[in-house]
C-alpha cells in the first residue's frame, strides 16, 4: 500500500480505513445470502411448488430469468444492487427498494426508541449497582438485569401487553398510530415514513402524543433486553476501572470523588461498552422481528416474517441483505464513536 | 505558599510526625497487621527514604497518610503534619490536604495517567482541584509546569495523551501534577523502578532539583539502595510492618546496625562485584531470633537437600575457557522486523546483530527497553521469526533445519522468562510443571520422570514435598526455582534467561542468582542471559553484550566492558547506574553530569 496516499491525520486516516472496509464487507454477505438461498432451489419453486405444474414452473423460472448459469444470475443481482434495485417481491410484486424504505423506516424508528430505554434504564442503574456493590440496590437491580437480558422479547412485550393495555388500558396494545392518525400522516408531503417525524410535521400535539404512546410499549419490550447488558457491562466496568491506578492518582491529587468517578471511572467504563453497542445492534435487528410481530408494528422483521411464511425468498434476500448492510454500517459508526471515546484508537 | 518553610534539610521542627503509626486489614483469615507501629518525623525540605522489600508496609504506610486505603483498612496511632491529624480527617477537609500540601507520585506512570485525558488536562484539574482560576490560567500553568519538569516543547505536549509519551515523560508529568499545587510534603512510592536506569538517573535529578529550588519535603519510599544513597538524607527501613532502623544516609551504608539492614546491604548486586566475589548468603552475619528475615529458602529440609545436591561453593572451578570448538550459540547478521500498522513501515527491533555464545560460558546481554534484547532471546527461542541473518545452535542453522532436526535441538534448549508467576500453568501441580518437557519430548517413563523431577527439585534447593504443590502456593521467588528447574530438566546445553530475577526483592534475587551460578558450574550449560541491570550481569555473565536501538554497540568480557567501556552508550550507562554508596555514589553523579556536559553521550 502506498503510504503517501494516505491523509496525514492518525484519526481521519482510521476512519479512512474504516470505512474502505464496509465495501467488502458488505460484498461477502451479500454474496453468502444470495448463495445460500439458491442452495435450497430457485424462488419460484421455493413459492409456488406443488401449486403449479411442472410446465408452468419451467415457464414462470424462464420468464423470471432463474434458469439461467447461477454466476449470470449473481453477477446481475449484484448490478442491480449496485444501483438501488433489489427485485420485486413475488408475492405482492412491491419493489423490495419501496419496502425497504418504508417498512425500513418504522424499524428504524422502533430501534431508535429501544436505545433511548436502553440507555436510559441500563446506564443510570449500572452505576447505582456500581455504587452500592452487593448490597440491597445491587442485588436488586442485578436480579432485574438477569430477567429482562434472559426473558425472550416476545414473552416480555405479551407481559406489557396484559398489564399496561388489557388491564389497566393505559396504552394502545399494537400498531405505530391510532387509525385515523396513520390515514392522516399518510398525506404528509414530504412523508419520511418516520412516524413521530411525520406527526411533527403535521403539527398537531394530539397526533404526536399518539404516536409517543403507541412507541412504549414496544420500545420497553425490545430496549429492556439491551438495558440488561448495558446494566451489567457498566456496573462491571466501572467497578474494574474505580480500582485502577489513575482513579487512586486522580483521588490523591485532591479531585472531588464525585468528579473521580464522572471524569475519570465512568469515561473509562465506557470504553468496552460501545465495543459491545455495536453487537447489540445486531442483536435489536434481531429482537426487532419479534417485537413487531407481538405488537403488529409494521416494519422490517414484520414484513419479513410474511415474506418468509410466503416463502418469497427474493423478498427475504432483499431484506436479509439490508440488515446486513445496516450491520456493517453501524459497525463503522461504533468505530467512529469509539475513536471519539479512546484516543488510544486513533493511533 | 508559607515562608517558614525551610530550604535546608534537616532545619526546624519535624514538619511530618508518624507516632506509632498502624494499619491493619480486615480479612477472611483474620487482621492482617501490615503496619505496626510505625514512627518516623520529616523536617522541611528533607528527602527521608523509606526502603524494605515487598510486604514491608512502606506503600501501606505512605497511602495511609492520604487516606487512599481500601475500605478494609483501620488506622490507629497518629500523623500529623504541621500539627494537623492526618489519621481521624476525612470527606472534604482530606481532600484538602491531599495534592495541595501532600502530593504522591507513582511506581507505574503508564498507568497512573488517565488513558483517555490529555496530559494538560490532568494537570489542570489537579490545579482547579485547589486554586480558584481560569481554565486559561491553569492551561498556562500546566505548560509552565510541563517545562519544569522537562518536557521538550510542553505547549504542544500539553495536547498530548498519555500513551503518546514514553514512560519517563510519564514519570515527568506525574510530578508535575504533583508540584502544580507546591506541596510541602511529596510521597514518591518507587517513582523509578518501571524506569530505564538512564531515564532513572534523570527522574533522580528532578526530585533533587525540585527539593533544592522549591524546599519541597520528600518521602522516598524505594527497595533499590542505590537510589536510596543517590537520593536521601536519612533512611528508615522497614521489615514486616515495623521500622527497624533508621539513620543518617551515611551512617546506614557505612554502619548498619540492624542485621536485616546488613542483610539487606549484602544482598544488593552492584558494580564491580564480579563473578567470583559475589556474596554467598548462607555466610551472612546470623540473624537473631525474634527477628527472622524473610529468605527464600524453606527450612532445614531445603538446606540438607543442597547440602547433598551440590558440592561446597566454589569446588567446580575455572572460566571454562572459550573453546576453539563449535559454538553453543552463533548469531550472525539477525534482523527481525515487525509488521507496522496499516499504512505504517515496518518496525526494525533488532539490525544486524551477530554474537556467539561458546560451550558454558555465559553471555549477558544488557540494554534499556526498547533496545530489542528480549526480541533477540525471543526470535533465538523460536518465538519470533527472524527477517534475515542465521542462528545456528551447535553448528546447525534453526531457519533452514528441517523439522526432526529442530525437535531434537530443542532438547538441548531450556528457557527461564521474567515473570514466574505467569509462565507457569496455574493448574499444574509443580512436579508437573517440571516434567513437562519430558513428556513433550517422549523421555523416560513415569518413573524415571519422577526422580528427574525429586532431582532437580534438589537441585534448586526445594524439597521434594514441593512438588505435590501448585504454583500460587508458592512465593515468587520459589516459582522461579521451578522455573529454573524445569528448564534444566532435559539437561540442556544452552539456556536463554529473559530477565530471570528483576521481578524479585534483592534478598530473593540474591539467592536465586546464586543458586544459578553453582547450577550452572555445575552443569557447565552455555546461558544467554538477559537483563537491564548491569549489576546483575556482572554477577552471572563471563561476556557481556550491550543493544541499543536493535544494534549491538558494544560486546566483550564482562571485565572489559564494564570496568572499560569503550562506547559511549555503554559509558553513560554504566554512569547512570546509582551505587549503594553515598560517597561514592555523588562522585559518579558529579562525573556523569560532567559526562553529560561535554555532550558526548546520546540522550
Amino acid at each position: 500500500m502506498n503510504v503517501k496516499i494516505l491523509p496525514r491525520s492518525p484519526l481521519v486516516r482510521y476512519l479512512l480505513v474504516r470505512l474502505a472496509l464496509i465495501v467488502p464487507t458488505v460484498w461477502i454477505l451479500v454474496s453468502v445470502v444470495f448463495f445460500f438461498m439458491r442452495v435450497i432451489g430457485d424462488p419460484i419453486t421455493a413459492s409456488q411448488g406443488g401449486r403449479l405444474s411442472a410446465a408452468q414452473l419451467a415457464a414462470r423460472r424462464a420468464a423470471a430469468g432463474f434458469d439461467r448459469p447461477i454466476l449470470q444470475q449473481y453477477g446481475e443481482y449484484l448490478g442491480g444492487l449496485l444501483h438501488g434495485d433489489f427485485g420485486t417481491a413475488l408475492t405482492d410484486h412491491r419493489k423490495i427498494s419501496e419496502v425497504l424504505i418504508t417498512n425500513g423506516a418504522a424499524t428504524l424508528e422502533l430501534t431508535f426508541w429501544a436505545l433511548i430505554v436502553a440507555f436510559v434504564v441500563g446506564i443510570p442503574l449500572g452505576r447505582l449497582a456500581a455504587r452500592y456493590r452487593d448490597k440491597l440496590p445491587d442485588v436488586t437491580i442485578r436480579t432485574f438485569a438477569v430477567l429482562v437480558y434472559a426473558a425472550p422479547v416476545f414473552f416480555v412485550g405479551l407481559l406489557l401487553k396484559l398489564l399496561f393495555s388489557a388491564t389497566l388500558g393505559w396504552l394502545p396494545a399494537s400498531g405505530r398510530a391510532s387509525a385515523g392518525v396513520e390515514i392522516a400522516l399518510n398525506n404528509v408531503n414530504p412523508k419520511t415514513n418516520v412516524m413521530i417525524i411525520d406527526a411533527i410535521l403535521y403539527g398537531d400535539p394530539g397526533y404526536i402524543l399518539d404516536v409517543l404512546r403507541h412507541a412504549i410499549l414496544p420500545a420497553l419490550a425490545l430496549g429492556l433486553l439491551t438495558a440488561g447488558v448495558f446494566i451489567r457491562l457498566i456496573r462491571i466496568n466501572l467497578l474494574e476501572t474505580m480500582r485502577t491506578d489513575y482513579v487512586t492518582a486522580a483521588r490523591a491529587r485532591g479531585v472531588p470523588e464525585r468528579l473521580v468517578v464522572r471524569k475519570h471511572a465512568f469515561r473509562n467504563a465506557l470504553v468496552p461498552v460501545v465495543t459491545v453497542m455495536g453487537m447489540q445492534i445486531a442483536i435489536m435487528l434481531g429482537g426487532a422481528i419479534l417485537t413487531e410481530t407481538t405488537f403488529e408494528w409494521q416494519g422490517l422483521g414484520y414484513v419479513l416474517s410474511h415474506y418468509l411464511l410466503a416463502r418469497d425468498f427474493v423478498a427475504v434476500q432483499g431484506i436479509v441483505t439490508a440488515i446486513a448492510v445496516v450491520v456493517a454500517v453501524s459497525s463503522f459508526l461504533i468505530d467512529v464513536i469509539n475513536a471519539l471515546v479512546d484516543p488510544r484508537v486513533r493511533y | 505558599m508559607s515562608a517558614s518553610r525551610a530550604t535546608t534539610p534537616g532545619a526546624g521542627t519535624p514538619m511530618l510526625a508518624l507516632d506509632h503509626l498502624s494499619v491493619t486489614f480486615r480479612s477472611d483469615a483474620g487482621p492482617v497487621h501490615a503496619v505496626r507501629e510505625v514512627s518516623f518525623d520529616v523536617a522541611p525540605g528533607e528527602i527521608v527514604a523509606v526502603v524494605g522489600e515487598s510486604g514491608s508496609g512502606k506503600s501501606v504506610s505512605s497511602r495511609a497518610l492520604l487516606g487512599l486505603l481500601p475500605g478494609t483498612a483501620s488506622v490507629g496511632g497518629s500523623a500529623r503534619i504541621d500539627g494537623v491529624e492526618l489519621t481521624t480527617l476525612g470527606g472534604e477537609s482530606m481532600r484538602r490536604v491531599r495534592g495541595d500540601r501532600i502530593a504522591m507520585i507513582f511506581q507505574e506512570p503508564a498507568t497512573s495517567l488517565d488513558p483517555v485525558r490529555t496530559v494538560g488536562w490532568q494537570v489542570m484539574e489537579a490545579l482547579r482541584a485547589h486554586r480558584r482560576m481560569s481554565r486559561r490560567a491553569a492551561h498556562r500553568r500546566a505548560v509552565e509546569l510541563l517545562d519544569l519538569v522537562g518536557i521538550p516543547d510542553p505547549e504542544r505536549r500539553v495536547h498530548s495523551y498519555p500513551h503518546q509519551m514514553s514512560g519517563g515523560q510519564k514519570q515527568r508529568v506525574m510530578i508535575a501534577i504533583a508540584i502544580s499545587c507546591e506541596p510541602e510534603l511529596i510521597i514518591a512510592d518507587e517513582p523509578t523502578t518501571a524506569l530505564d536506569v538512564t531515564v532513572q538517573a534523570a527522574i533522580l535529578d528532578l526530585l533533587r532539583g525540585l527539593r533544592d529550588r522549591l524546599g519541597t519535603a520528600i518521602v522516598l519510599i524505594t527497595h533499590n539502595m542505590g537510589v536510596v544513597a543517590d537520593l536521601a538524607d536519612r533512611v528508615v527501613v522497614m521489615y514486616r510492618g515495623q521500622v527497624v532502623e533508621q539513620a543518617p544516609v551515611a551512617q546506614l551504608f557505612a554502619a548498619p546496625a540492624h542485621p536485616y539492614t546488613q542483610r539487606l546491604l549484602a544482598a544488593v548486586p552492584y558494580l564491580g562485584q564480579g563473578r567470583s566475589s559475589h556474596a554467598v548468603p548462607g555466610a551472612e552475619p546470623a540473624t537473631p531470633a525474634g527477628s527472622t528475615v524473610a529468605t527464600d529458602r524453606s527450612g532445614p529440609d531445603v538446606d540438607a537437600a543442597r547440602a547433598t545436591s551440590l558440592g561446597t561453593p566454589g569446588a567446580i572451578s575455572g572460566e571454562p575457557a572459550p573453546s576453539s570448538g563449535t559454538p553453543a550459540l552463533a548469531v550472525r547478521d539477525l534482523v527481525v522486523e515487525f509488521p507496522g500498522r496499516l499504512g505504517s513501515p515496518r518496525v526494525r527491533a533488532v539490525d544486524g546483530v551477530s554474537l556467539t555464545i561458546a560451550p558454558g560460558r555465559v553471555l549477558g546481554l544488557v540494554g534499556e527497553s526498547g533496545s530489542g534484547k528480549t526480541t533477540v532471546g525471543r526470535t533465538v527461542v523460536g518465538l519470533v521469526p527472524a527477517t534475515s541473518g542465521s542462528i545456528d545452535v551447535f553448528g546447525t542453522d534453526l531457519r533452514t533445519a528441517s523439522p526432526h532436526t529442530l525437535r531434537d535441538l530443542r532438547r538441548r534448549f531450556g528457557f527461564v522468562f521474567q515473570d514466574p508467576a505467569a509462565s507457569l500453568n496455574p493448574r499444574a501441580s509443580v512436579g508437573a510443571c517440571i516434567a513437562e518437557p519430558l513428556s513433550v519430548h517422549k523421555v523416560g517413563t513415569d518413573a524415571s520422570r519422577h526422580k528427574r523431577v525429586a532431582e532437580l527439585l534438589e537441585a534448586v534447593e526445594l524439597p521434594a514435598a514441593f512438588a505435590k504443590r501448585y504454583p500460587h502456593e508458592l512465593s515468587g521467588g520459589q516459582r522461579q526455582r521451578v522455573s529454573l528447574a524445569r528448564a534444566l530438566v532435559l539437561g540442556p546445553d544452552l539456556l536463554i534467561a529473559d530477565e530471570p530475577t528483576s521481578a524479585l526483592d534483592v534478598s530473593v534475587q540474591a539467592t536465586v542468582l546464586h543458586l544459578f551460578q553453582e547450577l550452572q558450574r555445575e552443569m557447565g550449560f552455555a546461558c544467554l542471559f538477559i537483563s537491564h541491570d548491569l549489576a546483575v550481569v556482572d554477577i552471572v555473565a563471563h561476556d557481556v553484550a550491550v543493544m541499543s536501538l536493535g544494534q549491538l554497540v558494544e560486546v566483550g568480557t564482562t571485565a572489559e566492558v564494564l570496568s572499560a567501556p569503550r562506547h559511549p552508550y555503554t559509558r553513560a550507562l554504566l554512569a547512570a547506574v546509582p551505587v549503594p554508596d553515598p560517597a561514592a555514589q555523588r562522585e559518579r553523579r558529579e562525573e556523569r553530569a560532567a559526562l553529560l556536559a561535554a555532550g558526548s553521550v546520546a540522550s
